[in-house]
């Protein structure tokens, strides 16, 4: 189990400190800082055993947390705990920076004191710990005991994540799917390797305990239903093209695992506001919304040409924004000058690429830049190895061809149904690491 | 780093460097230095010309990017730029580049090597430090290759400035510590060793590094220093503290350099020329007498320049070792430090002592100072001071005062800090064995050492002990008695149990006829400790209770009951279980004339050199040494005898401590030493032989005892092939190919179709054992050459071949041996085998190896044969005689009709079918007289069933039995060669 949990700025300097364990001690703050954050060279992995310590760490901006521990723990679990003490403070007090943590040490300590228990994890749901750890001080005397006997019972109760006695004048739903795709492309176009990992993130504003029940374009729940014959013509027309393999998926905690595994459908009651419903991951029939196009040649040992042309490949009517291509340079690089036809571009120095940004591109269009880089003669005899060209951007679309069928919401108690309820679903794609080599 | 001062400041510099050191994290400072980067780049691309002031800049920043730990792969060519530049502070940020940054095969040398050239011939003295920094600094064989020739010219000549002068020496010492076959003095010699007069105090202060440097290398070219550096030194320790203006520091005129000269004085024995040494003599004096002066000044710089030539001064007094006056009056002096206030004095003081009290002159000088130290030794609260004062201590020992020295050292080891714990125990045995003027002190002193410090007692310790009550008739007694009281102690050390288990082995009956310590009552007593003992432990005692059989009879019943128990007999150790295995039946099966023989007391050993001794050596280190040797040189009486010779004691320390088991117990010099070797060998032989089935199959050779034990399985498998057959080998001629097999190599191999272990060559040089094992198609072969001799074998190479169509039939892979084996030694190598398919041959090994010069050559068949890879295959009768119709096309089947060569016992047939490889199959041949067998042949390509039947006619006459062999195999090939192989078993 967790031992102790630190939390440093970018110097190493200790923001917070909280020991669950007798056996952490003073030395292991410093063990860390020396050994990771002032490490001669960078620690890429994220666990480091030191003297049969083990320390766990994030990096949020500027910030290190850390979780140390002398057991062998359960590394996901530590992680995953880490990222939702992220997600707890994020909640709180906004941006994880230095300022906002030394501003708001008070609550991260009751924070602590609350989510871990001597190492082990307790509840950490935000609307939960909302209700009872406040940013206003103790607030005992506006509470009445039945409320407090109130958080009592829902903290410890089957439905740890939802309040009782919820009411909105507006019964609002907003479903967001937001996927990253990741690709690594060769030079000559062909696919190296593609991914994509997507979340589906809601924010519900619905009154009372509402049962909700959500169905989306997945192969195996529209093979089932074609099988059984329930809805046979949508069935029949879905699943063509239309559906979708998901490799794995993860679920918030308040969906029932049983009826996924047994019918295959997504049922839950909601927590209120905004949480994360499902994670995913697929690699099959993905949608590249960009071709890269590379050309390099190299001109006498001072001179590189480089083209790179880029391609939407999606419908015209959609607009993919915030489109960045970064185009590295060798170390030598002396000097470059760009054209290119749309948007802008600019050699950045300090990060040794040439960086071109376009605003907004409709699908189906092309794009190109050239770039002319002078070099400076060396003695190193190494040669450039040609890091691969990377890009950014943000589509209005599932990379995955995921949809969304439908989102379903039943309430016996209270007097409102299905259409009531106001239903905003949104696609983002975006880029993950998207890289062609060249 | 250049300052950033008015005028000469470097605004983009200075503001670079603040942007770095305020960046918040290392992404941001990588970024920053990319920008830089990029931007020197530019600046550097070539079209326009840079000012010098700009270049620089730039330099110096690459210079503080590299010092960050980023790569620099450009701007070589702009610092190089740099040096022809006339302005001091660019010239200097080059040389500062280059001397950081350039490595010595880079291309730019030649440029670099050229601006050096020229800043050499010039008239400008700052530009000539400069350039000989950078010589200095960089120090690559390249550099010194090519100013070597130059430097000396410019250290001596007449119109060099002294500030180049003391750069140029220092630049020399440089070059010629790195590359000291390059810098030739030859013809300067004379003339640098002239820059002692030099009236430049900081000219003959850099000189004299130089010249004790090259005089240390060939002191005879440089001996006309000696009187020079005389002169000098007397010139400053007779000049006031005024007259050497720049060079006195905290009144002491030029401490640096009067240390110096006296250590170059070290490097020479005294002057032989009387007036020199008078004067050297007068000097040394005024030395010692300013020591006595009240000091001129408070502070701590003042007392530290003034000691510091005075113990440089008491080194060479030391060193000279000539002067007893000198001698005593150093000693005296450094008796006073022995209190002085200061630690740090108190430690050189305990050092210097430490030399002192080696030489003859002051040894009495310092056995005066024997209560401080021993004071020093109780209540120093630094360990290395302690540990200095218990050297001196060791130093200072002789025979008047040993008794109270190895008191103290005993007394104070109880407390003593873990660290200097073993060297003390070392010591005090070291000096109780020297000076031991009777031994039953010596036991006495031993004993308690133990007992206070047993984790800490070496082996090499223990082992001496013993070595001496063995070759001491006179303390035998008394070492059984003191050892058999120090064993009641409830808890003992196991050293103790070690020692007490061989004494009481050896000499137990010494004490018997005491009621209290009757034997049983002793082997009570060690038999309590056994449980608690480690293996090793274990195993001597068990070496102990055998001759406890021997000594005490009475004691045998008791003894076997012990060595029968299953804790002994069963013992998941190897030694232990053997060892009792093999007692057991030695006891109960020899005689008691044999038993006397074999157990009999330990012959003493042969007098060598103290293994301690060389311990202690090695664990001091190489500084200790030199004071040993020192040692050496002067004294025959005073620790002397502990010195002859180091390698000597080294190797007989080697030879004496492999393992507790070989030496000490010396079962295998035992035997020779106990009777006329044949008789008493052979007896041992019969009785091992006996014990063999048991023992063998836990065997493991590379044992240094059991080595010893090796013997036995050669005659077994001699008998078998008539005696000395295989030591008839003659000797091969001296070629360098391999050898034709020998001509028994084919029967060598016979030997070894139904047996996997066993010695398969023999000769006066050489025994080669073999063990195997074999799984599947594939088999694992451990060869273990002896060397017989004592001669050690040089060029010792094995080569397996596989001849002809073997290759392709079987893989052999060796692992070579090392191609020194020692005498005596014994030498491992693995084999692997993988068969691929049928084969017939074997393949050949063939040895190399040079004996006192003389070639050997050897080739022998490495006993693979096919019935090795035989996995046994059960069936019962019905099955059998299925597939023995099955196979029954005439070439399937191979039958021979042979002639009885031994005889037919049932139980020898069987165990060589078993040894064949294949099941015996019982109750399937309705005649109960014959054998019938079946396996299957695992080669990589193919498995080939086997079925065999032998039939004897057990009724005839000896001398008339007949054997049938037949055999079925689904491959022709097989059946004939298996049946080639076991007609020659029977």
């Amino acid at each position: 189990m967790i031992g102790g949990l630190f939390i440093y700025n970018h110097k190493g300097e200790v923001l917070i400190s909280r020991v669950y364990r007798d056996d952490i001690g003073r030395h292991a703050v410093d063990a860390f800082r020396v050994n990771v954050i002032h490490a001669r060279q960078q620690v890429r992995s994220p666990v480091t055993n030191i003297a049969r310590t083990s320390f766990f760490h994030v990096k949020r901006s500027n910030i290190w947390l850390a979780a140390v521990t002398k057991q062998n723990v359960n590394a996901a679990m530590v992680f995953e705990f880490l990222y939702k003490m992220c997600d707890v403070m994020a909640a709180y007090f906004g941006k994880i920076s230095e300022e906002n943590i030394k501003n708001n040490f008070v609550l991260i300590y009751e924070l602590l004191d609350e989510i871990l228990d001597f190492g082990y994890p307790q509840n950490s749901e935000t609307g939960a710990l909302k209700t009872f750890i406040t940013q206003q001080g103790i607030k005992g005397q506006h509470q009445t005991k039945e409320e407090q006997s109130q958080i009592t019972s829902q903290v410890t109760g089957q439905i740890g994540w939802r309040r009782e006695g919820i009411k909105y004048r507006r019964n609002e739903l907003f479903l967001d799917v937001l996927e990253s795709v990741n690709l690594l492309m060769s030079p000559q176009g062909q696919v190296l390797s593609a991914h994509v990992s997507g979340r589906v993130v809601m924010k519900s504003y619905l009154s009372g305990m509402p049962e909700c029940k959500f169905g989306m374009n997945d192969k195996i729940v529209i093979d089932k239903a074609g099988k059984g014959g329930v809805t046979d013509d949508v069935a029949k027309s879905t699943t063509g093209k239309q559906s979708i393999a998901i490799d794995d998926c993860t679920f918030n905690q308040c969906v029932r695992l049983s009826k996924f595994d047994s019918e295959r459908s997504i049922s839950f009651i909601p927590p209120d506001g905004e949480y994360e419903l499902m994670r995913y991951r697929t690699t099959k029939d993905i949608i590249l919304p960009f071709r890269v196009i590379p050309l390099v040649r190299e001109v006498g040992r001072t001179k590189l040409e480089v083209k790179v042309v880029i391609k939407s490949n999606f419908k015209p009517s959609l607009l993919a924004q915030k489109i960045e291509v970064r185009i590295p340079t060798p170390l030598n690089t002396s000097g470059v000058q760009v054209i290119c036809m749309k948007g802008k571009a600019k050699y950045k120095a300090s990060e040794n690429a040439i960086v071109w940004k376009i605003k907004r591109m409709a699908g189906m269009k092309e794009s190109q830049i050239s770039a002319e880089i002078e070099l400076l003669p060396t003695n190193d005899k190494k040669k450039w190895a040609r890091p691969p060209i990377s890009m950014n951007f943000e589509v209005p679309f599932a990379p995955s061809g995921l949809k969304v069928r439908y989102l379903k919401v039943f309430e016996s108690k209270l007097n409102y149904s299905d259409h009531d309820v106001i239903k905003w679903v949104r696609y983002i794609g975006r880029s993950g690491i998207y890289e062609t080599r060249c | 780093m250049p300052a950033v001062s008015k005028g000469d400041g470097m605004r983009g510099l200075a503001v670079f460097i603040s942007d770095i050191r305020n960046c918040k994290s290392k992404e941001a400072e990588i970024k920053r230095i990319n920008k830089e980067l990029a931007n020197i780049r530019s600046k550097f691309k070539g079209d326009k010309a840079l000012d010098g002031y700009s270049k620089k800049k730039y330099v110096c920043k690459l210079l503080f990017i590299f010092l960050l730990g980023h790569d620099i792969d450009f701007g070589h060519m702009e610092a190089v730029n740099l040096l022809s530049s006339n302005k001091y502070t660019e010239k200097q940020i080059g040389y500062l580049f280059i001397s950081v940054l350039v490595n010595s095969n880079s291309e730019l040398i030649r440029l670099i090597n050229n601006a050096i050239k020229n800043d050499l011939s010039s008239r400008n003295p700052t530009f000539m430090c400069l350039a000989l920094h950078c010589i200095a600094n960089v120090g690559s064989r390249e550099m010194a290759e090519a100013f070597a020739g130059e430097i000396p010219r410019i250290l001596v000549a007449g119109d060099t400035m002294d500030s180049v002068k003391q750069s140029a020496a220092l630049c020399l010492l440089r070059l010629y510590k790195a590359s000291p076959d390059l810098v030739l003095m030859g013809e300067w010699t004379s003339r640098v060793v002239h820059l002692l007069n030099d009236q430049h105090m900081g000219v003959v202060t850099a000189a004299i590094s130089l010249i004790t440097c090259l005089s240390s290398k060939n002191p005879d070219e440089f001996k006309t220093c000696v009187s020079l550096a005389v002169s000098r030194l007397s010139r400053i320790v007779s000049s006031a503290s005024t007259d050497l203006q720049d060079y006195t520091y905290y009144f002491v005129p030029a401490p640096w350099l009067s240390c110096k000269l006296l250590r170059l004085l070290q490097c020479y024995p005294p002057p032989e020329d009387g007036a020199v040494k008078g004067r050297l003599v007068e000097c040394l004096e005024t030395i010692l007498n300013k020591a006595q002066e009240p000091p001129k000044s408070k502070k701590v710089q003042h007392s530290n320049a003034k000691n510091a030539i005075l113990f440089e001064a008491i080194s060479l007094i030391i060193h000279y070792d000539s002067e007893p006056n000198l001698l005593v009056r150093a000693c005296n002096q450094l008796g006073q430090f022995l209190q002085h206030r200061e630690t740090n004095l108190r430690y050189l003081a305990l050092e210097s002592m430490c030399t002192l009290a080696s030489s003859e002159f002051s040894h009495e000088a310092v056995k005066t100072h024997i209560e401080t130290v021993i004071n020093a030794l109780k209540t120093e609260r630094d360990v290395s001071v302690r540990q200095r004062a218990a050297d001196l201590l060791y130093a200072m020992c002789d025979r008047s005062n040993a008794k109270q020295i190895v008191a103290e050292m005993l007394s104070y080891l109880e407390t003593a800090d873990y660290s200097i714990r073993e060297e003390m125990v070392l010591k005090v045995a070291i000096l109780a064995e020297k000076y031991a003027v009777d031994y039953s002190w010596y036991v006495d002193t031993i004993l308690n050492l133990i007992r206070i410090a047993g984790d800490y007692v070496s082996e090499e310790v223990w082992y001496r002990v013993i070595q001496i009550v063995i070759n001491r008739d006179d303390v035998q007694g008394y070492a059984a008695k003191t050892v058999f009281e120090a064993l009641q102690a409830p808890a003992c050390h196991e050293n103790m149990v070690k020692v007490g288990g061989y004494i009481l082995g050896e000499f137990g009956n010494l004490i018997a006829g005491d009621p209290r310590s009757s034997p049983l009552v002793q082997f009570n007593l060690l038999h309590s400790k056994f449980h608690l003992c480690s293996v090793p432990t274990r195993a001597l005692l068990l070496s102990a209770y055998i001759k406890f059989i021997n000594l005490f009879p009475e004691t045998k019943a008791t003894i076997q009951e012990v060595l029968r128990s299953d804790s002994q007999i069963r013992n998941s150790d190897v030694e232990l279980q053997q060892r009792a295995v093999e007692y057991l039946k030695l006891s109960s099966i020899a005689s008691t004339d044999v038993l006397a023989t074999v157990l009999e007391e330990m012959p003493p050993f042969p007098e060598r050199e103290s293994s301690i001794l060389a311990k202690l050596k090695k664990k001091k280190g190489p500084g200790a040494v030199s004071v040993e040797l020192e040692d050496g040189k002067e004294r025959g009486e005073l620790n002397g005898g502990a010195d002859r010779g180091g390698e000597a004691a080294i190797a007989a320390s080697n030879a004496s401590t492999p393992s507790p088991s070989s030496d000490l117990l010396g079962l295998r010099s035992a035997a020779p030493v106990g009777g006329p070797a044949p008789s008493a060998g052979s007896l041992l032989v019969d009785v091992f032989s006996e014990a063999g089935p048991a023992a063998s199959s836990t065997r493991v050779n590379d044992d240094g005892f059991l080595s010893a034990l090796h013997a036995p399985e050669a005659p077994d498998s001699r008998l078998a092939e008539g005696p000395g057959d295989a030591d008839s080998a003659p000797p091969s001629a001296a070629s360098e190919d391999p050898a034709p097999p020998l001509p028994e190599s084919d029967e060598l191999l016979n030997k070894f179709v139904c047996k996997n272990n066993g010695v398969l060559f023999e000769n006066q040089l050489l025994q080669i054992g073999i063990k195997s094992e074999y799984r599947q198609n594939l088999g694992r072969m451990y060869l273990f050459y002896g060397n017989k001799t004592s001669v050690q074998f040089v060029s010792f190479t094995t080569t397996v071949s596989c001849p002809g169509e073997l290759q392709s039939q079987l893989n052999v892979q060796t692992k070579p041996v090392e191609p020194l084996v020692e005498g005596g030694a014994q030498v491992q190598q693995v084999i692997n085998i993988e068969c691929l398919t049928d084969f017939v041959d074997a393949p050949l090994l063939n040895i190399k190896f040079r004996y006192g010069g003389a070639l050997q050559n050897i080739t022998l068949k490495l006993p693979v044969t096919i019935n090795k890879f035989f996995q046994p295959t059960e069936m019962a009768a019905a099955d059998f005689f299925q597939r023995w119709k099955q196979l029954s096309q005439p070439q399937q089947e191979a039958q021979k009709i042979f002639k009885a060569s031994h005889g037919m016992d049932t139980e020898v047939l069987k165990a060589k079918l078993l040894g064949l490889g294949t099941a015996l199959l019982e109750n399937v041949d309705p005649n109960p007289e014959n054998y019938v067998c079946a396996g299957v042949i695992q080669t990589k390509i193919q498995q080939v069933g086997c079925l065999l039947r032998l039939e004897p006619n057990a009724q005839a006459q000896p001398g008339e039995q007949m054997y049938r062999l037949t055999l079925r195999s689904s491959k022709d090939t097989v059946s004939q060669r298996v049946c080639d192989l076991l007609a020659e078993q029977f």
